[in-house]
C-alpha cells in the first residue's frame, strides 16, 4: 500500500492475473513484504490477535444464527437448545460468548500500547481515529449481543442502556420509543437487535480494513516512537513478524481455551441464566466486564442528563486525543514524568472498572465512616468513582496539554537501530543486530 | 504520431468533440440553462433520497399493531388493603397499590420544599379515592423495576442505581430526576379501573 511493489509474478498464471486484479501483489506487499521496524515488542502483536478475535466471532456467530431464534417466546429456549442439543453447540456458544470477552481485552490492551508509546500522535491520527471506531462499534455489537439470549440480564441491560437516550432533552424520548419500536423493549426490539448484531461485525470488517490502510501508509511506530529513517531500521513483515505474532497467537488462545473449557461462565452472570421477566429487576444489574468503567462514570454524577453526557464524554475524548497531547516525544520511554501519570491513569481505569461493579453505596474498606460529603458517605464507592472519574478526564484534557510543554523529555535516539545496538547485552561478538542486512 | 499538437481539434472528426464537455460551440447561448439542468437534477436526486430514508427511518416506531394494544382493564377487588399488585401494560410493569391509612399520611404530611420533582399527593390520585395509586413501575432514571418496601422513605427503592421513592411514588434521592409517572387511568365502577 505504500512504497514501490518488489512483487514478481513467478508462474503464467499469477503474470496473467496480475495485469488484470492485482489482488496477489496487494497481498504480498501488504502481509508478506511490508517493511515493519525491527523493534517492535510483543505489545505489538494484538493486532494479529485481534484480527483473529473477529474471524472467530463472524464464524461462531454465522453458525449461532443458524439456530437462534430472535422471538421473546422462543429466544431463550432456542439458546439453551443450542447449549444442550445442538451438535458442538455449547462449545460453539462459548467460544462466542468468552471470544467477544477476549476480544475486548485485546483491544484494550491495544489501546494501552498506543497510549504508553504515543501510536496516536501525527502522522497516525487517522489511524488513531479509526481505532476508535472500531472500538465504538465494537461496543456496540457487544452490547446488542448480549441482549439475544434474552436472560434477566439481556433485558434489563438493554432496558437501561436505552433509557439512557432517554435523558436527552425532548428528543430523548421519542427516540427511545424509535429505538424500542413499542413502548418498552419487547419483541421488536429483540429483532432489530439480531439484525443489527449480524450486521456490525461487517461494518466492523470493514473499518478494520481502513485501519489496516491508514497504518500501511506511515507504516508501524515502535518503541522508541523515533520514525523509521532508513530499509536498515526495518525488516519484512514475513517471516519476522508472521512467527511473531503467531507466537503471541498461540499464547492468546491458551488463555481464551482456559475460560472456554475450564470456565466458561466466570465472565458473565448467573441471572442471565433466568429468563427475561420485565416484570422484576435484578437485584444487582451489572454490564459485561468490559463497560464497568463506563458505568462507574455513569453513576458517580447525582444528575440523569450529566451522567449519560460525562459517559459518553469519556469515549468522545479518545477521538480528540491527538489533539491534547502536546507533547513531541511520543514514547513514554523518554517522557519520565509522564510515565508516573499514565500509570495513574491506568490504575484510574482499572479502580473505575472495579467500581462500576459493586453497588454505589458499598464502603471501599470497612463500615461505613458515617461522614456524608454531599449526597454520600465519603467511605462509599460512589466517592470513589468520583475521584477515579475526575482523573480519568484530568488526565488526557489537563495532565497530557500540559506536560508535553513544561516536561523535560530524556534524550531520544537518533535512530531505532541506536538504542539496540549500543546495549552490550544486545551485540554479543560476531552476531549480526539486524540479520536482514547479512544479504 | 508527427502531427502538431493541439490543431487537430477543429478538423475532420475530431469536430464531435466540441460538443462534449467543457466547450460551447455557441458563445449566444445561455449558460444557466446548464447550471439549471445541474441543479435540478441534483435536487431530485436529493428528494429521492430524503423521500426513501425516511419509510426506512420510521418503520422502526412502533408498528400498527403495537398502537392497538393501548389499554387495559383491572379489577381491584383482588388487591387487600397494605397490598401492590403488578401487571404489564404496554410492555411495562404497572403498580395498582391498596395504600394503608398510615401511608397516605405520610405522603400528605410531606412538605413541597423537600421533594425534587414537586407534587401533591392529591394530584395522584383519583379526587375521594386516595388509597388507591395507579404507577407505571419504571423509575424515570434508566428504566428498572423499583421494588416496594425498601429504601429511606417507606415506598419504593430501585436497586439498579439507588434512587428512593416515598409512598406517593415521588422521587426523593438517588439518580432519578422525576416521580413514578401516573398513566392515564379511571374508575369505570367502584372495583374495575381502565388504564390507557
Amino acid at each position: 500500500m505504500s512504497g514501490p511493489s518488489t512483487y514478481e509474478p513467478k508462474t503464467g498464471i499469477e503474470r496473467w492475473l496480475d495485469t488484470r486484479l492485482p489482488i496477489v501483489r496487494f497481498m504480498y506487499d501488504t502481509a508478506l513484504d511490508f517493511p515493519t521496524p525491527k523493534n517492535l515488542n510483543y505489545w505489538w502483536t494484538f493486532g494479529g490477535i485481534l484480527a483473529l478475535m473477529l474471524g472467530i466471532q463472524i464464524a461462531t456467530g454465522i453458525v449461532l444464527a443458524m439456530h437462534y431464534v430472535p422471538h421473546v417466546d422462543y429466544a431463550f429456549a432456542s439458546v439453551e437448545r443450542i447449549m444442550r442439543d445442538v451438535n458442538y453447540g455449547w462449545l460453539i456458544r462459548y467460544m462466542h460468548a468468552n471470544g467477544a470477552s477476549m476480544f475486548f481485552l485485546a483491544v484494550y490492551l491495544h489501546m494501552i500500547r498506543n497510549l504508553y508509546y504515543g501510536s496516536y500522535k501525527a502522522p497516525r491520527e487517522v489511524l488513531w481515529i479509526l481505532g476508535c471506531l472500531i472500538y465504538l462499534a465494537m461496543m456496540a455489537t457487544g452490547f446488542i449481543g448480549y441482549v439475544l439470549p434474552w436472560g434477566q440480564m439481556s433485558f434489563h441491560g438493554a432496558v437501561v442502556i436505552t433509557n439512557l437516550f432517554g435523558a436527552l432533552p425532548i428528543i430523548g424520548p421519542p427516540i427511545t420509543t424509535w429505538l424500542w419500536g413499542g413502548f418498552a423493549v419487547d419483541n421488536a426490539t429483540l429483532n432489530r437487535f439480531f439484525s443489527l448484531h449480524y450486521l456490525l461485525p461487517f461494518v466492523i470488517a470493514g473499518l478494520v480494513i481502513l485501519h489496516i490502510w491508514a497504518l500501511h501508509v506511515p507504516g508501524n511506530n515502535n518503541p522508541t516512537g523515533v520514525n523509521v529513517k532508513s530499509k536498515a531500521d526495518t525488516v519484512p513483515f514475513h517471516p519476522y513478524y508472521t512467527v511473531k505474532d503467531g507466537f503471541a497467537i498461540a499464547v492468546f488462545l491458551l488463555l481464551f481455551g482456559a475460560f472456554v473449557f475450564y470456565n466458561p461462565n466466570v465472565l458473565g452472570h448467573a441471572d442471565n441464566y433466568i429468563p427475561a421477566n420485565p416484570l422484576v429487576t435484578p437485584a444487582h444489574i451489572v454490564p459485561e466486564w468490559y463497560f464497568l468503567p463506563f458505568y462507574a462514570i455513569l453513576r458517580a454524577v447525582p444528575d440523569k442528563l450529566g451522567g449519560v453526557l460525562l459517559m459518553f464524554g469519556a469515549i468522545a475524548t479518545l477521538f480528540v486525543l491527538p489533539w491534547l497531547d502536546t507533547s513531541k516525544v511520543r514514547s513514554m520511554r523518554y517522557r519520565p514524568t509522564a510515565k508516573w501519570y499514565f500509570w495513574i491513569f491506568i490504575a484510574a481505569a482499572l479502580v473505575l472498572g472495579y467500581c462500576g461493579g459493586q453497588l454505589p453505596d458499598n464502603p471501599i474498606i470497612g463500615a461505613p465512616s458515617g461522614l456524608m460529603l454531599f449526597d454520600a458517605d465519603i467511605n462509599s464507592m460512589v466517592w470513589l468513582s468520583r475521584v477515579a472519574t475526575l482523573y480519568f478526564f484530568a488526565y488526557f484534557w489537563i495532565i497530557l496539554p500540559v506536560l508535553g510543554l513544561t516536561e523535560t523529555p530524556l534524550p531520544v535516539p537518533e535512530g531505532i537501530s541506536e538504542p539496540v545496538l549500543s546495549h552490550p547485552a544486545t551485540t554479543p561478538s560476531g552476531a549480526a543486530a539486524s540479520p536482514e542486512k547479512r544479504g | 504520431m508527427g502531427k502538431p499538437p493541439g490543431g487537430p481539434l477543429s478538423k475532420g472528426s475530431f469536430k464531435v468533440a466540441d460538443t462534449v464537455v467543457g466547450a460551447n460551440p455557441d458563445p449566444h447561448a445561455d449558460p444557466s440553462r446548464r447550471d439549471f439542468i445541474h441543479i435540478a437534477a441534483a435536487a431530485g436526486a436529493a428528494g429521492a433520497v430524503v423521500g426513501i430514508a425516511w419509510p426506512l427511518i420510521d418503520q422502526m416506531n412502533p408498528a400498527g399493531d403495537t398502537l392497538a394494544l393501548a389499554s387495559i382493564e383491572f379489577d381491584l377487588s383482588k388487591v387487600v388493603e397494605g397490598q401492590q399488585v403488578v401487571i404489564k401494560w404496554r410492555g411495562k410493569p404497572l403498580f395498582v397499590r391498596n395504600r394503608t391509612p398510615a401511608e397516605i399520611q405520610k405522603a400528605v404530611a410531606t412538605p413541597m420544599s423537600e421533594l425534587r420533582d414537586p407534587q401533591t399527593d392529591e394530584a395522584r390520585h383519583k379526587p375521594g379515592k386516595p388509597e388507591w395509586l395507579v404507577l407505571i413501575g419504571t423509575c424515570t432514571h434508566l428504566g428498572c423495576v423499583p421494588t416496594f418496601g425498601g429504601g429511606d422513605y417507606g415506598g419504593w427503592f430501585c436497586p439498579c442505581h439507588g434512587s428512593h421513592y416515598d409512598t406517593s411514588g415521588r422521587i426523593r434521592k438517588g439518580p432519578a430526576p422525576k416521580n413514578l409517572a401516573v398513566p392515564d387511568w379511571d374508575f369505570l365502577s367502584d372495583t374495575k379501573i381502565k388504564v390507557g
